[in-house]
């Protein structure tokens, strides 16, 4: 017992020697960061923030990137785009190595421009379609773009479902007013039929109306797009009026959460799983273990979004090989990134000229209360 | 048609929560001048008190009654002594304004403290449905509605049968009258407070399992009942259940029939025309006081 | 009072002409924050009128900032002039104003602060989903910072000079109203409303006047809002930030003329002082504003009152 405590306490003091001495050495690599850390959007910044922390924990325990150590600086941008802009701007003043956030589109796109006249790269995440096709040079995603994952469902429900007519329920906010755009087109073009196009609120708790009009629409699936609280309860109220057609969503549907909150009321939803801590992949579960002993919750993907958005980075440091920030925002654009060469990746991820990623997803169900993946989405490239 | 009545069953469950919130509400008003924003705030706290219990592994009847309880001394009493009291002399506005800031505190404080994620809340009630007339309804629905009712009804009894009931009426109509006739009227203001308090949390306990516990509940519930109390009638308390029992069902019927993105608007294109032909209310009095 | 009129002029001058200088010595955030300082105070000036002079209370002057906003970006996208759409803001919000206050106002004063409430969040869901015009969640981006009279505002310095500009001819307007026969009115109204109609103030219109002026100063901000930030989407006019301006010149001071200057800078800089508490700002912010309110509810101007009035006939003592 002593003599290990006092191996500890020896390894320690050698390792933090070491530590101040490559510190000494090399100055720390600053990132700043600018999220939602309150108003509308602040569950989706505290989990990005959590997330980006996770991830420079776990990297400075092993010695940082190329021996120097991550810092972060978090700011709440308060879901304003007018304060994330300012915030940004301090952000380059402090003359970072790389620019993280923020996770509203429309923030993205008022310091987009600004990341660029900088030359500092900009890894984000907003999902809206339109973001990666302004041509900013130097910003990169950490999940699919909507116009990435919508074709995936729309396909799915038109040639696996075969449907004809479908009601869409979206949250009117930036998150679900984009995907609904997004499904919209792509079922039109495979000649689906809308039958109830469905804007619900932020915060709703009576689903009543919306399960009416699903009900007297007569469609034959029903696609859900909406945050956790609201998928759970529009599931209950769903199973509780026997609504019987296939019910379709987005990687939050067929969430954990989701799962343990609408209970029974989940089983048989299906749909396409993009990032999220429930992918059948044993480094997203071990890095939800990790995330959940740190932060004592289970991440949404925007948690992983965070933790991915430093580990791209690191990747991308390592290939070029030196501390750069001028060259990182080309570095981190047609790149592969693997897990086994950087496991804090979780899963292989391709960067494209555009800053999109793709990555392998998956097709799922509920089954008793368990979400099991049908079909493997491989790559695109 | 089957599906209008479970539109407006539907409302009746919502608007029985409402009503419980903007009660509380024309209350704080009545006796004491108090336009109470963080209502909502305090109809999404004691949840979080009652998940603390939980957590300490007690069981759920203890932790709503603990819930009640703490509810009952911070967000009755201490809000009453700490913030009401000393803002009271300052006039209306600085409390109104005061509370407002009480109503970031405490959102922020959840989110800070307790978790920016939803929390699952355990149910009083069994989830099976029931047949009403062609409609599904929850048992949980109905438990909550009827607990509700019955916490009203306890409530107006309360006011006209017993001697202390009648001395708080007293001092909502006419404070200054009411001390003539000997009513401490202090401690009958305070009592309002402590009856808010119980009434927020347990609205709270209702509706959380339904609306999951998180810190930005307060912000739907607040308006809620802010409008409910409003067209309602802001001075009485029939005012309120009535205007809590009118927008839920107008919610659900504005979502069905009227428009899905204009669906929050209904009630307060309502308010406004409440206020332009009837500002006393619908089933409210006309106030003597005209400043 | 005595104090201010003998030290303002002079004060005055040196606070624009160091507000002037700011820009030289920071980088570019510092001086976006001025700029976004400029347009707040500029709002909160127009509230502060209608609350602070005329007690009524506004629920919506965030609400008026979004259609300003709005209008500006809108109709410059159009090809109108920014001269104009600056104006056009202004009285558009103005007149709104007075629209949505004439019915509150029949009836009784607080009702004006329901109605205003509902009209706040009506204006979000307008914003938020009238897409064809407003660009719905999308927002508008890529508004462009005008040519004013050669000027180009283009770099963040020149924009902030403008906002500075802008900010002294409201202050400018809004101190010759208070000292018009119609301050006189609207002060008459906020301290006895009975009084003042029995000494034969039409106290509607003038009550009614202070709201739709107060909403028409808002437009302006929202109008110099839009090019400010260059992009505006309906989030940032919710329901809250009309809440935060009423915050601000409470803190600040309402009834003081320099109130909103102080509730603005200590709402917009908060962050950045209170970084040290990190997720805990909001908390400690909401906390002190309540410990203000409780001790001194004339706000922070009010306090600087008191302390300067003691000291006034026997300085040497009190430094």
């Amino acid at each position: 017992m002593n003599t290990k405590f006092l191996t500890g306490v020896l390894a320690a003091a050698v390792l933090s020697l070491g530590v101040a001495a490559a510190s000494a050495q090399n100055p720390p690599i600053k990132l700043e960061n600018v999220a939602e850390l309150s108003g509308p959007g602040a569950t989706v910044g505290t989990n990005w923030k959590n997330g980006i922390d996770l991830a420079i924990a776990e990297i400075n325990a092993k010695g940082g990137i190329l021996g120097r150590k991550v810092e972060v600086n978090h700011a709440d941008s308060q879901s304003n785009p007018g304060v994330a802009r300012s915030l940004f701007q301090k952000a380059i003043d402090a003359n970072p190595y790389a620019l993280l956030g923020p996770g509203y589109s429309g923030s993205v796109k008022v310091t987009a421009s600004l990341a660029e006249a900088a030359g500092l790269a900009q890894v984000m995440g907003g999902e809206a379609a339109e973001l990666t096709m302004a041509g900013h040079k130097n910003l990169v995603r950490t999940s699919f773009g909507q116009q990435s994952s919508m074709p995936k469902i729309a396909k799915y429900i038109a040639e696996e479902v075969k449907a004809q007519a479908v009601a869409v329920v979206w949250v009117n906010n930036d998150f679900g007013k984009g995907g609904r755009d997004m499904i919209t087109k792509e079922l039109a073009a495979r000649n689906v039929k809308i039958v109830a196009d469905l804007s619900t609120e932020a915060g709703q708790a009576d689903f009543a109306a919306d399960v009416v009009k699903i009900k007297n629409a007569k469609a034959d699936v029903a696609f859900i797009y909406l945050n956790e609280e609201e998928s759970a309860r529009i599931l209950k109220e769903l199973h509780g009026q026997n609504v019987k057609i296939p019910l379709i969503g987005e990687t939050t549907l067929l969430g954990q959460k989701v799962i343990e909150l609408a209970g029974v009321a989940a089983n048989g939803v299906k749909g396409h799983v993009g990032l999220t801590t429930d992918a059948p992949v044993p480094a997203v579960q071990e890095f939800r273990k990790r995330f959940q002993a740190k932060y004592n919750y289970v991440p949404d993907h925007n948690g992983i979004k965070g933790y991915l958005s430093v580990y791209m980075i690191k990747a991308a440091t390592e290939k070029m090989g030196k501390v750069d920030a001028k060259a990182l925002p080309a570095a981190l654009h047609n790149i592969t990134i693997t897990p086994d060469k950087e496991p804090g990746i979780l899963m292989e991820v391709t960067v494209d000229e555009k800053g999109d990623l793709d990555r392998m997803s998956f097709l799922g169900e509920v089954v008793d209360g368990k979400q099991v993946i049908k079909q493997v989405l491989p790559k695109l490239k | 048609m089957e599906s209008l009545l479970y539109l407006v069953l539907a409302g009746l469950m919502t608007g029985a929560i409402y009503a419980l919130v903007a009660i509380g509400f024309t209350l704080l008003w009545q006796t004491s001048q108090t336009i109470n924003f963080a209502q909502g705030e305090f109809a999404m706290l004691p949840a979080f008190f009652m998940l603390v219990a939980l957590n300490l592994k007690l069981p759920l009847w203890l932790a709503i009654l603990l819930g009640v309880g703490v509810s009952i001394l911070l967000l009755g009493l201490a809000f009453k002594r700490l913030l009401v009291d000393p803002m009271l002399r300052h006039g209306v506005l600085p409390l109104a304004i005061a509370t407002m800031a009480l109503a970031i505190f405490l959102k922020e404080s959840v989110k800070e403290f307790y978790s920016a994620e939803a929390q699952r809340f355990p149910s009083l009630f069994p989830e099976q449905k029931v047949d009403v007339g062609g409609a599904m309804i929850s048992i949980q629905s109905i438990g909550v509605f009827l607990v509700a009712i019955a916490a009203v009804v306890a409530l107006q009894l309360f006011l006209s049968r017993t001697r202390t009931g009648r001395s708080m009426q007293a001092v909502a109509q006419n404070p200054t009258v009411a001390r003539i006739l000997g009513v401490p009227v202090e401690r009958m203001i305070l009592l309002t407070f402590a009856i808010n308090a119980a009434l927020v949390a347990l609205a709270s306990a209702l509706v959380t399992p339904i609306y999951l516990a998180k810190f930005s509940n307060g912000e739907v519930l607040g308006m809620a009942a802010f409008v409910a109390a409003i067209v309602g009638g802001f001075n009485q308390i029939r005012g309120a259940i009535a205007g809590g029992f009118l927008l839920g069902i107008v919610d659900n019927i504005a979502a069905a029939y009227v428009s899905t993105q204009y669906r929050a608007a209904i009630p307060l294109l309502i308010l406004i025309v409440v206020i332009m032909v009837r500002p006393q209310g619908l089933l409210g009095r006309a106030e003597e006081r005209t400043v | 009072m005595t104090l201010q009129r003998l030290a303002v002029p002079g004060a005055i001058l040196a606070g624009i002409i160091a507000l002037a200088l700011a820009p030289y010595g920071l980088k570019n955030y510092g001086i976006s924050i001025l700029g976004l300082w400029a347009v707040t105070t500029i709002a909160a000036i127009g509230l502060n009128l209608t609350l602070g002079y005329a007690g009524q209370v506004s629920l919506a002057q965030g609400a008026f900032v979004g259609i300003g906003a709005y209008a500006t970006a809108i109709l410059m996208a159009k090809g109108v002039p920014f001269g104009a759409t600056l104006l056009l803001s202004g009285l558009l919000c103005f007149a709104i104003g007075w629209l949505l206050g004439y019915p509150a106002l029949r009836v009784q004063h607080h009702y004006l602060a329901f109605v205003t409430l509902a009209f706040a969040t009506l204006a979000f869901l307008v914003f938020r989903n009238e897409q064809w015009l407003t660009g719905g969640i999308y927002g508008i981006s890529g508004i462009r910072r005008p040519v004013i009279l050669g000027w180009n505002t283009a770099p963040e310095r020149a924009y902030f000079h403008f906002c500075l500009i802008m900010l002294v001819l409201v202050s400018g307007f809004v101190w010759w109203i208070v000292r018009s026969p119609w301050g006189r009115a609207f002060l008459a109204l906020r301290e006895n409303p009975v009084r003042a109609a029995s000494l034969g103030v039409d106290t509607r219109r003038y009550t009614l006047m202070a709201f739709a002026i107060g909403a028409g100063i808002g437009g302006v901000a929202g109008a110099l809002y839009a090019p400010l930030v260059t992009y505006i989407d309906p989030v940032p006019f919710a329901l809250s930030f009309s809440l935060n301006l009423l915050l601000m010149v409470i803190v600040g001071g309402g009834g003081y003329f320099f109130g909103p200057f102080v509730g603005a800078m200590i709402a917009v800089l908060l962050p950045e002082w209170l970084r040290f508490a990190q997720g805990l700002y909001l908390v400690a912010y909401a906390a002190a504003v309540m410990v203000l309110l409780v001790f001194w509810p004339s706000g922070i101007m009010g306090i600087l009152d008191r302390l300067l009035r003691p000291a006034d006939p026997n300085q040497g003592a009190a430094r």
